[in-house]
């Protein structure tokens, strides 16, 4: 196995964890020190620096979300002033006012280093290059990748983000041996390159995708592998966190996040409660060394799960599985907590049934009835009721061992459920509680 | 030896939800193309139905239907004559029982020129050559379309 920073990557998880409960009692004494929004927030919730005894009691302090970043817009909780920023990024502002992000010298060096031991984690390092589709500018990606790959030593093809028949013959001339995009720009540039009579398996000398930004499943992950020939890689960070942060390492089975530079808790997204190893929640995170926006508890809204045991590949630092919904799209249905992503992951694996699909949930009495209404393929369609009985009752099944909980599947016509640009709508919930 | 194939009608079989207006929506599809229905009835199952249909041109309902989004197939049914009185539908269950033809599904009309049976089997030409055998009457493919 190689690392970046040996030591600091297969650190003795008592050793992380009692930097982590340092780094934390310095960041809460600057916060309640230096940042106004922060102090007013302990206050209101009657805690004070000294309450913080233990790496634990990090659950007394209170959670940071999105909207306080929007609410003060541009800077107005940044901890730093202008002079000692050297750069900004600006989040794109799909759910609302713009977020600005800056960033101190530190800032950018925690960052680089992040990535530049997540990037040697899936074996990239000198001798690689390195071609980063990722839009360059505001957004983080692709100057968050750019720095991250020149500082393992590997050559940078900063293509940013379109123009595809350009970036296939580039990849081609210049052997570029990785990609960072989105997973889905990836299928886009498959496609591309088919029909220009080059299969990327074959005639390039691409062999890691580092794939984010945007929600991917296994079944992607398995028909890239397969399809393109490579090894498609998670990557997890948004612009709150610095950018693109953690990926995953050779072992491909979640994303390791450094101790030293954040600290991760699974909630249970209602009751608040903390959650153990392998149990799905809400990730919430902590950035431990942050100085221009400290992002304290910060509720992301992913859903996802940890895992605390040293990882095969030696890393001792904590592994987050792939983020598998949103908690604004959960639903609790008879208490078991449902995604509409696990549905859209099932049924991308039955052929007879189309990936449009609409969640009805009603309440017969006391119990919470689920509806998933799907559309018949033409090509599964047949005049016999019966195989059609057998094409719900094999979705309903499907979608029980996914979900945990009783699904009744409605089979539609084809096109008739609604069509989303950009995010979709899919839950209808007629419960009146 | 019998010509099984002149006896092999087109049945058009339409995926619908099981909803007010679906089978009008159906309906006028076919009539704006000026297609006659000559049989035709529906089979209901949890919340979709599929209408299935005898017409007089089914290469053009299935295009008319598939441009404006329906789920359409083919299927192979035949066509038994009966008496149009008591006893009729025995005397041709009769033959069909005696010859073991088993029965996918069927529905029946009374026309001008007497009753008729649509039957859908899961074997055609043994169907046919049963029915011949046993004394029916099959309605050849060209009365339909």
């Amino acid at each position: 196995m190689r690392c970046w920073d040996p030591r600091m990557e297969t650190m003795p998880k008592e050793e992380i964890r009692e930097m982590q409960y340092k780094l934390l009692k310095t960041l809460v004494y600057r916060l309640y020190s230096f940042s106004p929004f922060y102090h007013d927030r302990m206050k209101a919730q009657s805690v004070h620096p000294d309450d913080i005894r233990s790496l634990e009691d990090i659950r007394k302090l209170p959670f940071m979300y999105k909207r306080d970043l929007r609410d003060n817009y541009p800077d107005r909780i940044f901890t730093a002033t202008q002079e000692d920023l050297v750069r900004y990024h600006v989040s794109s502002g799909t759910t609302g006012k713009p977020t600005v992000v800056g960033y101190t010298q530190n800032d950018l060096n925690n960052w680089t280093t992040s990535l530049a031991r997540a990037l040697t984690s899936c074996g990239l390092g000198r001798g690689d290059v390195m071609q980063v589709s990722y839009g360059y500018g505001l957004f983080t990606g692709g100057l968050g990748l750019h720095y991250g790959a020149e500082r393992i030593g590997a050559t940078v093809l900063p293509t940013s983000v379109g123009n595809t028949e350009r970036q296939i013959e580039l990849m081609q001339d210049l052997h570029a041996t990785a990609i960072a995009c989105t997973p889905s720009y990836l299928l886009h540039i498959g496609e591309v390159a088919e029909k220009m009579g080059i299969s990327i398996g074959k005639d390039t000398d691409l062999r890691i995708g580092i794939l984010g930004a945007e929600p991917w499943s296994e079944t992607m992950r398995d028909r890239i592998q397969d399809w393109l020939g490579i090894k498609a890689y998670d990557i997890y960070g948004t612009s709150e966190l610095s950018g693109p942060m953690f990926c995953e390492c050779s072992e491909q089975n979640g994303f390791h996040v450094w101790g030293d530079l954040a600290y991760v808790e699974i909630l249970d997204p209602e009751t608040g409660e903390s959650l153990g190893p392998g149990e799905k929640g809400e990730m919430v995170l902590t950035m431990l060394q942050k100085e221009a926006l400290p992002m304290i508890r910060y509720r992301i809204g992913d859903i996802t799960s940890f895992e605390d045991e040293v990882c095969p590949c030696g890393r001792t630092h904590t592994r987050v599985r792939r983020i598998s919904g949103r908690v604004d799209d959960m639903l609790i249905i008879r208490g078991i907590n449902v995604f509409p992503s696990q549905i859209e992951y099932a049924l991308m694996e039955i052929p007879e049934v189309g990936q449009h699909f609409q969640i009805v949930v009603d309440r017969k009495g006391a119990l919470d009835e689920m509806l998933v209404r799907v559309e018949v393929s033409p090509d599964a369609f047949s005049d016999k009721i019966t195989e059609l009985m057998k094409i719900s009752k094999n979705v309903e099944h499907k979608l029980r061992n996914t979900l945990n909980v009783g699904v009744k599947v409605e089979l539609v016509e084809p096109g008739s459920l609604p069509r989303f640009e950009g995010k979709a709508k899919r839950v209808v919930d007629r419960r009146t509680l | 030896m019998t010509e099984t194939r002149n006896y092999i009608i087109k049945q058009i079989s339409v995926f619908s939800e099981n909803r007010p207006g679906r089978l009008a929506a159906i309906a006028h599809a076919l009539e704006e193309e000026k297609i006659n229905i000559l049989a035709f009835s529906i089979a209901e199952a949890n919340g979709f139905g599929v209408v299935r249909a005898l017409v007089d041109h089914p290469k053009k309902a299935y295009d008319k239907l598939t441009s404006i989004g329906f789920n359409v197939a083919f299927t192979d049914v035949i066509a038994v004559k009966m008496r149009d009185e008591p006893g009729g539908l025995y005397e041709i269950a009769k033959i069909l029982g005696d010859a073991k033809i088993n029965i996918e599904y069927s529905y029946a009309y009374s026309g001008k020129e007497g009753a008729v049976l649509i039957l859908r089997v899961d074997n055609a030409p043994a169907a046919i050559t049963g029915i011949l055998t046993g004394g029916g009457t099959l309605i050849e493919t060209s009365v339909f379309h």
